[in-house]
This record gives C-alpha cells, structure tokens and sequence, in this order.
C-alpha cells in the first residue's frame, strides 16, 4: 500500500507498517507519531534509537528485553507509547511489528 | 488485521502448575502489549504462585496429564517431576521467558492488576507480607466482577 506522508511516498502493509526501512526519516516518524496521538520527546527518540539498533543487529524486541535494556523501564515504555508500547514505537520507528509473545 | 473488540481480559488462576501459570502469565501479558487491559484473579492453588516463598518451585504435572506421554505410574516417581519441571524450565528459558517471580514484576510494571482471593486467602491461613509486594489487593470474588466494568470485557478461567 502506498501512503503520502511528511511530503513523501512510503510503502506500507495494511498494518500501517513501513515496508522498507530505507524510506524512513525523522518527519516521518513525526507525523506517525501525531496519527498516535504522541508527540514525540527526547525520551522517545531515545527508545527509537534502541530499537532501530536491535533491528539492525536482527536481535528480537521483547518487552523483557526492554526491562533489561538500561534507557528505560516498562512503566515508562508503557507511558511513552500508550496503546501497546512495542507495537507503536516500532511502527513509528519505521520497522516490522515483533512477533514476540512476551 | 481488524482492530479487536477486547477491553479489556479477566483471569481467574486456580492452579499452580506451571503450564497454567504461565497461560495466564502470556495471555494477560500479551493482552497489556496490544493495548488491552489486564488483571489476574489468584485462588486456591493459584495462590502459590502469587507466594514469596512458593512461587519459584511451581512443578509441570505429570501424574494425570496424558499429554507428557508417560505412564501414569512412572509420572509417580520420585524425582521424574523435578526433572521434568527442569526440562521444561530450560526450554522456556530458550525462549527468553523470564521466571514466575520476573514475570510478576513485568505484569505489575505493564500495567496488570493483580489479586488474591480473600476466601482462598482465608483458607490457606496467608498474611499480606507472604504475598508479593506487586499484589493490588485481596479481594472477593464480587470485587472481582465489579472490575468487569465496560464493554468489551472477558472473563477466563484457568
């Protein structure tokens, strides 16, 4: 699915998931962000970082893995990213949604 | 995929083998990561797992459970519990599932209510300090249902 967004073309799933990582860029997540209902701080970039880093390095995301992490704890991933915090932040993060079940 | 119909999920944990206490760990976990509210319900030997001193010595069952594939005889034994607890620990372990006492916090951190019985509690003779710090309270199963408050809600029993 294509989708138009902080100026430019992007290519989804029916998710709202970027499909190549490459298209993504800091306005973009912006504005995903906003469709989120989040806008987003210093904080989030941070977890943005660290996560875009686990994908990069194909290590999986889980919410454990978030605990044992050292930028933030749960309480706060949970507040940053309402709604499901491992299934928004990588969707504003430009990457695929975990398969994780923990 | 559509969005769900889910609020919000209710447990009843009844049993402390770890292959129920789990179920109830990953279904109410996996509920709080999709944006669903969760809470679990401990009562009788669900208890155990909500216990200090109990809850990191739960054991799989394996009298009674035709899924271990052994003789009922054999699963009798001694020892052939603890070694089969273990195996199972390991293989969970591989896929990074934190231990009981690990998953309490992760539950209580995501935003997971968590209760105990006040009958059961009555009955095992328990005292608050021998029950998890994380626990929101010990209620009756009437509180209990007042917490299914809005559309959307289910309740399950394990």
């Amino acid at each position: 699915m294509k989708k138009v967004i902080a100026q430019s073309e992007i290519d989804v799933n029916e998710e709202g998931y970027l499909l190549d990582f490459q298209q993504w860029n800091k306005k973009i997540a912006e504005e995903l962000a906003k469709e989120h209902n989040i806008s987003l701080t210093d904080k989030h970039w941070e977890v943005i970082d660290y996560i875009q880093d686990k994908y990069k390095n194909e290590e999986p995301l889980s919410v454990r893995g978030i605990k044992n992490s050292g930028v933030l704890d749960i309480k706060e991933f949970y507040g940053l990213f309402p709604g499901g915090p491992l299934k928004v932040s990588t969707l504003i993060a430009g990457i695929p949604k975990p398969k994780s079940c923990i | 995929m559509g969005t769900t119909q889910v609020k919000k999920m209710l447990f009843i944990l009844s049993k402390a083998t770890i292959e129920n206490v789990y179920a109830a760990f990953v279904m109410a976990n996996g509920a709080r990561m999709e944006g669903i509210e969760s809470e679990i319900f401990f009562t009788f030997f669900g208890l155990e797992a909500i216990q200090k001193k109990k809850l990191e010595h739960l054991h799989v069952a394996t009298v009674g459970n035709p899924a271990m594939h052994m003789p009922t005889m054999l699963g009798g034994l001694p020892g052939v519990e603890a070694l089969a607890t273990k195996m199972m620990k390991k293989e969970m372990e591989k896929l990074d599932m934190p231990a009981v006492g690990e998953f309490l916090e992760i539950l209580s951190d995501s935003g997971c209510k968590l209760w105990a019985c006040k009958l059961a509690v009555d009955m095992f003779h328990l005292k608050r300090e021998d029950l998890i710090d994380e626990l929101d309270g010990i209620l009756t199963i009437g509180d209990f249902y007042s917490r299914a408050d809005q559309e959307g809600t289910h309740l399950l029993f394990i």
